[in-house]
């Protein structure tokens, strides 16, 4: 188990290498940046030609990508076009997306799987057939629909909540956005647990243990449930990573200032120190999200084992 | 995009329901703890591209909060745009080029350090040397020295600006590189406020919370998120600020502001989202402000390109301009929010600072037929058609880009004459036009520094000015504008900038569009909400319930 994990995190360091290549690379593609920064107006060309030699702008490709790669081993990730330290926006950003993303994942989960049991039991019932239809319906409608409709309903029409989120974005305000977040998410949760819960519900070790005559909550929590948590939590593991990069729609929509509202501003921007540091902590993320969704299926089935 | 009508259609069903009620005090509709403080006015606001120094702030979000801890020398009259006196007692100059500057006795910063010359010249000097990459240094350029420290290329070989002298606390003297008789109404741009010593001192300190001496003072500043700006009791000048003071809050999307004034969680939005103007008047009523403010797009032609430039093609870019319905667009796609264009200026000028409708003459005027003659005896467009190039990720310009291609092609009986070109990103849109690759006409907003025609002129026809992108050059307009700018008096000096201007409406290097206007939203609880020329709104005269 502990030499597998140490495969894994020794697999991410190729991949941290190459995406934050690619990533660096695409935002170089976008071209010159200096430019925006003077508004409407031409820049100023001895002003211009400043800034990029201080940012080296006006180095060839490779060696602007050394000179970053050295400057992120020694723990720093350059500066954003007004001054601030990249780190700063980090520091500021991730815990605000990492509770959004909680939130989302707790409604999913919660939610999704007891849905997914549910419907999953009752299979062909009229509550199977409702929870189907209502999870298309999520399903179909984008995001920046659903956002934009919930937020004018709960934060101006009753005055539920508020509409946008506060700079210190607390729990109880990041709820509706979560739900928001979450919906799609939700619907997929759903679908995967019943159709899982379907599939084992004939399996010889259910019949076993209704056979040896064990309480009806008792097999579906602990056996038919633990099996059939495979597929959901798989899926749960990547979305984390998808959740919190994937937010950019949703912190727009509630004025979050988290990662999606800084890596927006960042491609604005075309600052890459910016794109590239969140980038590369969001694959991090993902790595990480991917490994523990794998040593978790040991957890769920004793079947699975890594040597 | 297909859901987006169908969410704007169910926010109007909805509104429906939020407006029973709206007979209550909108905060009743709207959510939980709005966090109103007494007598403080929400705002929206949208995060600076740049650090937050005089000499570095080029955009709007960022000279708002400098209009407001900040006073210069003149400070321009909201209403008028008249240059006023602010901190400067007199300005004098006996050869419009040798300026002696006397400020004001007893003006304090808001840590208490007096204004002095110094403050002044420490300033404008930090600005203009080019190891603080100021965006604005190009400001001081008409100051001598300017080339000194602020060389084209190389090392600066200066420190100071050779034409600034300290003659004592009160007293500096500026000499220019040339006769320019408006420079004084120039100094009420931000570019040119004066500094404390904490500035040179501590800047990071400076940074995290900007001292100035204007009527507000910085309280708390959390970059990237919210601006607490508080009335400063100790402030002198006339203009002290009617309410305790102003909460700026950073927003990514207008949508999200203006649900948020909906929900009486913000007071202010200047910046009506495009998509909700339809229904501003119903959901605002007269709390809905639409002004002109000191802004005119246009579009450019590229003159280093051989299809489009001489006096030979001046036939086909004033047929072309003929061929825009100008009318039309403004009402249907802006919804009134911007002006049909009729000279090279703006409205916010008024008559007195040389604003004059109707110079552009037939030329500007929506004219289908003669438009087709004019563009047909030119030889028709070049190759046949034409593109329109603009940046695709802000402002929504494709909406009028094809909406104007529409009208030219409507014209030309031709469906594929024009047709608009998009630009990913505007950094990339301005590297095209700095690189000269523009084959066709391009967008081209310019908002203007100050309120002056000079402003709206020079720098964007002047051989060789800075932001003069079609790289038009012709020597009568720039022997007009030289003379003008040597005029000892301003009617004149106006006139002369006037007949520069005619020249343009001979040649059309641009074609002017419209005049656009600020506009804002607010709430019940702020009364006396105003727009400058700047389309700012002018937070020291709101008052709050």
């Amino acid at each position: 188990m502990g030499r597998y994990a140490l495969r894994r995190l020794l697999q991410m360091i190729p991949v941290f290498l190459g995406s934050t290549f690619l990533i660096f690379f695409m935002v170089y593609a976008l071209g010159d940046p200096v430019a925006a920064l003077f508004g409407d107006k031409a820049p100023d060309p001895a002003t211009a030609a400043r800034i990029r030699r201080d940012l080296y702008l006006d180095e060839p490709l490779w060696r602007q990508y050394l000179h970053y790669m050295g400057q992120i081993f020694s723990g720093h990730f350059g500066t954003a076009f007004d001054g601030r330290p990249v780190t700063e926006l980090m520091a500021s950003a991730f815990p605000v997306t990492l509770r959004l993303t909680l939130v989302a994942v707790a409604f999913e989960v919660a939610l999704g799987v007891t849905l997914g049991v549910l419907s999953g039991l009752r299979r062909g019932r009229g509550l199977d057939t409702s929870v189907l239809l209502l999870t298309l319906v999520v399903v179909s409608v984008p995001t920046f629909v659903s956002g934009t409709v919930l937020q004018y309903l709960f934060g101006v029409s009753w005055g539920w909540a508020r509409p946008s989120v506060s700079p210190e974005a607390p729990l109880t305000e990041l709820l509706l956005p979560g739900v928001v977040l979450g919906l799609v998410s939700l619907a997929y949760t759903t679908r995967l647990t019943r159709t899982s819960i379907v599939e084992n519900a004939r399996a010889d070790y259910v019949r076993t243990a209704v056979a040896k005559g064990l309480p009806r909550h008792r097999i579906v929590i602990r056996h038919l449930l633990r099996n059939s948590l495979i597929p959901v939590v798989t899926f749960i593991g990547t979305d984390i990573g998808a959740l919190m990069g994937g937010a950019i729609v949703t912190e727009r929509i509630f004025n979050i200032h988290g990662v999606g509202y800084q890596l927006y501003q960042g491609i604005l921007r075309q600052n890459s120190p910016t794109v590239v540091g969140f980038v590369t902590i969001l694959v991090i993320v993902f790595l990480l999200a991917n490994l523990l969704v794998d040593l978790l299926y040991a957890v769920l089935d004793p079947r699975i084992r890594y040597a | 995009m297909r859901g987006a009508p169908y969410s704007l259609r169910t926010r109007r069903a909805l509104a429906a329901l939020c407006g029973a009620a709206v007979a209550l005090p909108l905060t009743a509709c709207g959510g939980g703890d709005g966090g109103a403080e007494a007598g403080v006015v929400r705002s929206s606001w949208g995060d600076p591209p740049n650090p937050l120094e005089p000499a570095n702030t080029n955009d709007v979000q960022g000279g708002k909060v400098l209009d407001m801890i900040f006073r210069g020398l003149k400070h321009y009259d909201p209403v008028t745009g008249e240059a006023e006196n602010a901190l400067a007692e007199r300005i004098e100059s006996a050869d419009q080029r040798n300026y002696t500057i006397t400020l004001k006795k007893g003006r304090r910063f808001a840590n208490g350090e007096k204004v002095t010359a110094a403050s002044f010249v420490d300033a404008w000097n930090y600005g203009a040397r080019i190891d603080h990459k100021q965006r604005n240094a190009y400001f001081f350029e008409y100051i001598e020295g300017y080339d000194k420290v602020h060389p084209a290329s190389g090392a600066p070989t200066a420190k100071t600006l050779s034409g600034l002298r300290v003659k004592d606390e009160r007293t500096f003297t500026v000499r220019l590189t040339q006769k320019f008789s408006t420079w004084p109404k120039t100094l009420g741009y931000n570019a040119y406020a004066p500094l404390p010593r904490a500035f040179f001192e501590d800047h990071a300190a400076w940074l995290d919370k900007p001292i100035g001496n204007g009527p507000y003072q910085v309280r708390s500043y959390v970059r990237g998120s919210v601006m607490k700006l508080r009335a400063w009791d100790g402030y002198p000048g006339p203009d002290k600020a009617r309410n305790k003071g102003v909460d700026l809050r950073v927003y990514t999307d207008s949508n999200t502001a203006y649900t948020d004034l909906q929900a009486g969680n913000l007071d202010l939005v200047d910046d009506v989202p495009a998509q909700q103007l339809k229904f501003v008047r119903s959901d605002l009523g007269d709390r809905y402000l639409n002004q002109p403010a000191g802004i005119i797009q246009t579009l450019t032609f590229p003159m280093y390109d051989r299809a489009w430039s001489g006096p030979a093609r001046a036939k086909l870019r004033r047929g072309i301009s003929m061929a825009i319905d100008r009318a039309q667009i403004t009402q249907r796609i802006f919804h009134g929010t911007r002006t049909p264009a009729t000279d090279w200026t703006s409205p916010v000028l008024r008559r007195r600072g040389g604003y004059r409708p109707g110079l552009c003459g037939d030329a500007c005027r929506y004219d289908p037929v003669r438009a087709r003659k004019l563009i047909k005896a030119a030889g028709g467009l070049p190759g046949g058609r034409m593109t329109i190039t603009y940046n695709a990720d802000t402002g929504s310009h494709k909406d009028w880009v094809d909406a104007v291609c529409n009208s030219v092609n409507t014209v030309l009986r031709n469906d594929r004459a024009c047709v608009g070109r998009p630009v990913g990103t505007f950094a990339d849109y301005r590297n095209k036009m700095a690189g000269e690759k523009m084959t066709g006409p391009f967008r081209a907003g310019w908002q203007m520094d100050y309120p002056l025609i000079q402003n709206f002129l020079q720098p964007l026809y002047y051989t060789g000015a800075s932001s003069n992108d079609g790289h038009f050059s012709d020597t009568g307009f720039d022997r007009l504008v030289n003379q003008a700018n040597a005029a000892s008096a301003d009617g004149p000096a106006i006139a002369g900038f006037q007949d520069a201007e005619k020249i343009l409406a001979e040649q059309m290097p641009a074609i002017p569009l419209w005049y656009q206007n600020g506009s804002a939203g607010y709430s019940r609880r702020l009364s006396e909400v105003a727009l400058n020329q700047f389309s700012v709104p002018v937070y020291a005269r709101i008052r709050v319930s």
